[in-house]
């Protein structure tokens, strides 16, 4: 029997109190694709980073290839054959391709003959495993897809025959990852062993031959795919059985609450962005608007919810709402009942180091039940985010802890809470469960049903496609600042979405 | 104005941009490896009065480039603790470092030589003089290019020409070789550095070494060159206005060398002209003596484009966890 790729035995690791990992031991056979699952928190990274030599386990035992080895530092795992991806690329951004491929891996101390080299080394890479790149693009004028591309090249470059990828999927289209995934068999067909860390289910039971599942900082269980299902990982993962389809029934739509004509956007540097939207969302429905990140959606919620101007006409329950002045901002957005859980809830949702209580009444400084006059009632905001972390089943539930301590479920239930709550007309949400784990998932997508079940109409914006199909009762495709077309979420399928998200219409 | 006149305000230019030079280069590897540095002035400040205090002691003027070499290097290696070690804010560390040159310069100054805070003038062997290249004299009578020759890229202390030459220098090792290449990077993003095997300590320690020689060098030819012994501020922020021009240079070395060349060249003719008579209205001295600063806080306000810092700089290190 051959010896695994990697074999780790007994590995613990605490942060302060936290204990990241207990006694963990996985054996990863060569030639392989193992994916490692669990949600977020659950010591997935810190597992990897302790085999890339980025931090020191407090005690356990690596063996590469069967013979025991030391990983005190990155360049020892590097000589032992590791390279990792991380999730956010460890890339310099005003450098080109190839030297980002060559930092910490010259040949000399003279640029010039490594470059020569790395560029020879690059088109055999590309040839042999379908790694386009072009070596001399400057990395910050790239997409975030070939910069993946060209993480991976640097591990290759440096011989790597491990490959740990944390969480590759998270920054790319469906094309892209589908690109990526290619690429991963293409690498395990020449015999490279691939790790693969992802919280998301469907990637794990496409791609990979074995998968471990953690949980708390442990190893709950190592079992084939082959052999296991999406339910029984979830299962396993959040230890208790999850819905993975989002249980509703169908959609009773009223009267139209959000009519939008010919709503035109141009950006700061006078780029159209959005051209001319049209469209409807009723009392009780949610309207999914799917694309490729960077199609306009964005630009869309911000105009929506009052931090971007533009041209053309929007009623709220048949009154006019300003596109531009002093009635534009978010404040009369809220006021006009419209609430919003913007898409980068870290920089838009909630200031990172203000604690739960404190964003809980960002927005609504200016309802009399939290102030008076120009003082504000900070008991009154604290029980009333003490109630709302119980009902929406905030982890840890203490208003007092800063919002960047909480995971990032947990961040996104605090928003949410403070938006539903407000009981809006319209909810605008942007990608409501990107960066959240399975079982808050769950919890997040029943909240946003609850509401359109009380009859309020929802905008989702979301590039996970599968959580529109799953989520939204109408769905409205944007390409290019337009919308190409609306379907019934019934009527339609990932396939035909995925066409008009090209832009290809039939 | 003649030829003559010219030629010898470019002179004093190209003296005057020397200190400016190494200063600027030196925040320029300090910088670029992502350690701010402000406390250029105080460094340059340090290495003027034990350059001068060694050179006037000894009697050899290289020793007394050795000690301001030495005394530039110790502060650097406090920012270094302070900034890269132990991972303080390095505003505060370089502030500190300006205020300790600038009273601990004074102070032994005054303990070891009761002058009232200077070093003994120094004279002879105690201070690099000028030194002229081969057939300056012979070629001092060729028109143009004589003069040109002889009076202005002639007869220049050792120091100008190794300051001119570190341009050139810089450039190569920055953009030719691995070091620099390391270099760059860990001023732009220390998390693709150490993952790539490469200590992020190691470097910025490095950069922080090479900028403390460099001002080292800097203070040294402000007293030991330019001047003849130390008194006291005698920087008079030369430091800051190297950090003005480092940022004019967006960070890169010949740019380094034209603005620091502009700034010794308005520095020169507030010496040569003293009230300049513009007929309507005459510019006084102290507005002609201003002139340099007045151009950093242009400068500083943005114009001439966008400068982009490193990245990283500023920011210590710390693995994420």
């Amino acid at each position: 029997m051959t010896a695994p790729a990697i074999e780790l035995k007994g590995i613990s690791k605490a942060f302060g109190p936290v204990q990241a990992n207990k006694d963990i031991s996985i054996r990863v056979m060569p030639g392989t694709i193992h994916g490692i699952i669990g949600e977020n928190g659950a010591g997935k990274s810190t597992l990897m980073s302790i085999l890339y030599g980025f931090y020191k386990a407090d005690a356990g035992e690596v063996f590469i290839s069967g013979n025991r080895t030391e990983i005190p530092d990155s360049q020892a795992a590097i000589a032992a054959g590791i390279g990792m991806v991380f999730q956010h690329f460890k890339l310099v951004e005003n450098f080109t391709v190839l030297e980002n491929i060559i930092l910490g891996a010259e040949d000399g101390a003279l640029l010039r003959p490594s470059l020569a080299k790395a560029r020879k080394s690059l088109l055999e890479l590309e040839q042999e495993y379908d790694l386009k790149v072009d070596p001399d693009a400057v990395i910050e004028e790239i997409g975030v897809g070939m910069q993946q591309r060209v993480e991976i090249l640097k591990a290759l470059y440096r011989q790597a025959n491990i490959l740990i990828l944390d969480e590759p999927t998270g920054v790319l289209t469906p094309a892209e990852a589908d690109q990526l995934f290619r690429i991963l068999g293409r690498l395990k067909d020449e015999g490279k062993t691939i790790i693969l860390i992802t919280h998301k289910l469907r990637e794990i039971m496409d791609i990979t031959d074995t998968v471990s599942v953690m949980r708390r900082g442990e190893m709950t269980a190592t079992v084939k795919t082959s052999e296991t299902s999406p339910e029984h990982l979830a299962e396993l993962m959040v230890g208790r059985k999850v819905l993975l389809r989002v249980d509703k029934t169908p959609a009773q739509p009223g009267n139209v609450v959000l009519d939008v004509q010919n709503l035109r956007v141009r950006d700061e540097q006078g780029v159209e962005r959005l051209k001319g939207i049209d469209l409807q969302v009723r009392a009780g429905e949610i309207l999914g608007i799917a694309g490729v990140a960077g199609n306009g959606q964005s630009e869309l919620l911000e105009v929506l919810g009052g931090y971007a101007t533009g041209t053309g006409t929007i009623t709220l329950n048949g009154q006019p709402i300003d596109l531009t002045g002093k009635n534009s901002d978010g404040r009369s957005r809220r006021a006009n009942g419209i609430a919003h859980v913007p898409e980068d809830r870290q920089r838009e949702g909630l200031i990172m180091d203000f604690s739960a209580w404190e964003n809980t009444a960002f927005g609504y400084h200016h309802d009399p039940r939290y102030a008076s006059g120009i003082l504000m009632n900070n008991a009154a905001i604290k029980a009333d985010t003490q109630e709302k972390m119980d009902r929406f089943d905030v982890r840890p539930p203490h208003p007092h802890l800063a919002a960047k301590n909480f995971s990032g479920g947990n961040q996104q239930k605090i928003v949410l809470a403070r938006e539903i709550e407000r009981n809006p007309d319209l909810l605008l949400v942007g990608q409501p469960t990107r960066g959240v784990d399975i079982g808050a998932i769950e919890f997040i997508h029943q909240q946003i049903v609850a509401l359109r079940d009380q009859g309020k109409a929802v905008l989702l914006v979301s590039v996970e496609l599968e959580e529109i199909l799953g989520l939204a009762d109408r769905v409205a495709v944007m390409f290019d600042g337009q919308i190409m077309g609306t379907r019934a979420a019934t009527d339609t399928d990932e396939k035909e979405l995925g066409l008009l998200m090209a832009g290809v219409t039939a | 104005m003649d030829f003559l006149t010219l030629i010898q305000i470019l002179d004093s230019s190209v003296r005057l941009a020397t200190p400016l030079l190494l200063a600027c280069l030196a925040g320029l590897f300090s910088e670029r490896a992502g350690i701010f540095d402000i406390g250029l002035e105080g460094k340059m400040l340090a290495a003027a009065m034990f350059s001068a205090a060694t050179a006037a002691i000894t009697g050899n003027v290289w020793l007394g480039l050795l000690a301001g070499i030495g005394a530039s290097m110790f502060l650097s290696i406090i920012h270094g603790l302070a900034s890269i070690t132990f991972r303080g804010n390095q505003l505060i560390s370089g502030v500190a470092i300006n205020f300790l040159a600038a009273g601990i310069t004074v102070l032994v100054a005054q303990d070891w030589f009761s002058q009232g805070g200077r070093t003994p003038q120094l004279s002879g062997a105690g201070r690099f003089e000028g030194f002229d290249l081969p057939f300056a004299d012979s070629l001092g009578s060729v028109p143009i290019f004589g003069p040109t020759y002889s009076e202005l890229v002639s007869g220049h202390s050792i120091l100008v020409y190794i300051a001119f030459l570190a341009v050139p220098a810089t450039w190569y090792v920055l953009f030719r070789t691995r070091f620099g290449l390391r270099l760059r990077a860990v001023g732009e993003n220390p998390a693709a550095v150490d993952t790539a095997g490469v200590s992020v300590v190691g470097l910025r320690y490095a950069a922080v070494a090479i900028c403390g020689v460099l001002c080292g060098i800097a203070g040294a030819y402000l007293a030991t060159a330019l001047q003849a012994g130390f008194v006291k501020d005698m920087t008079a922020g030369r430091g800051f206005i190297a950090l003005a021009a480092l940022i004019f240079a967006k960070w890169r070395p010949w740019s380094a060398l034209w603005t620091c060349l502009l700034f010794g060249f308005l520095q020169a003719i507030a010496l040569r002209f003293q009230n300049i008579d513009l007929g309507v209205i005459t510019v006084p001295v102290q507005l002609m003596d201003a002139l340099p600063y007045i151009l950093v806080v242009v400068i500083l306000a943005g114009v001439g484009g966008k400068a982009i810092p490193p990245r990283a700089g500023g920011e210590p290190y710390v693995k994420e966890r």
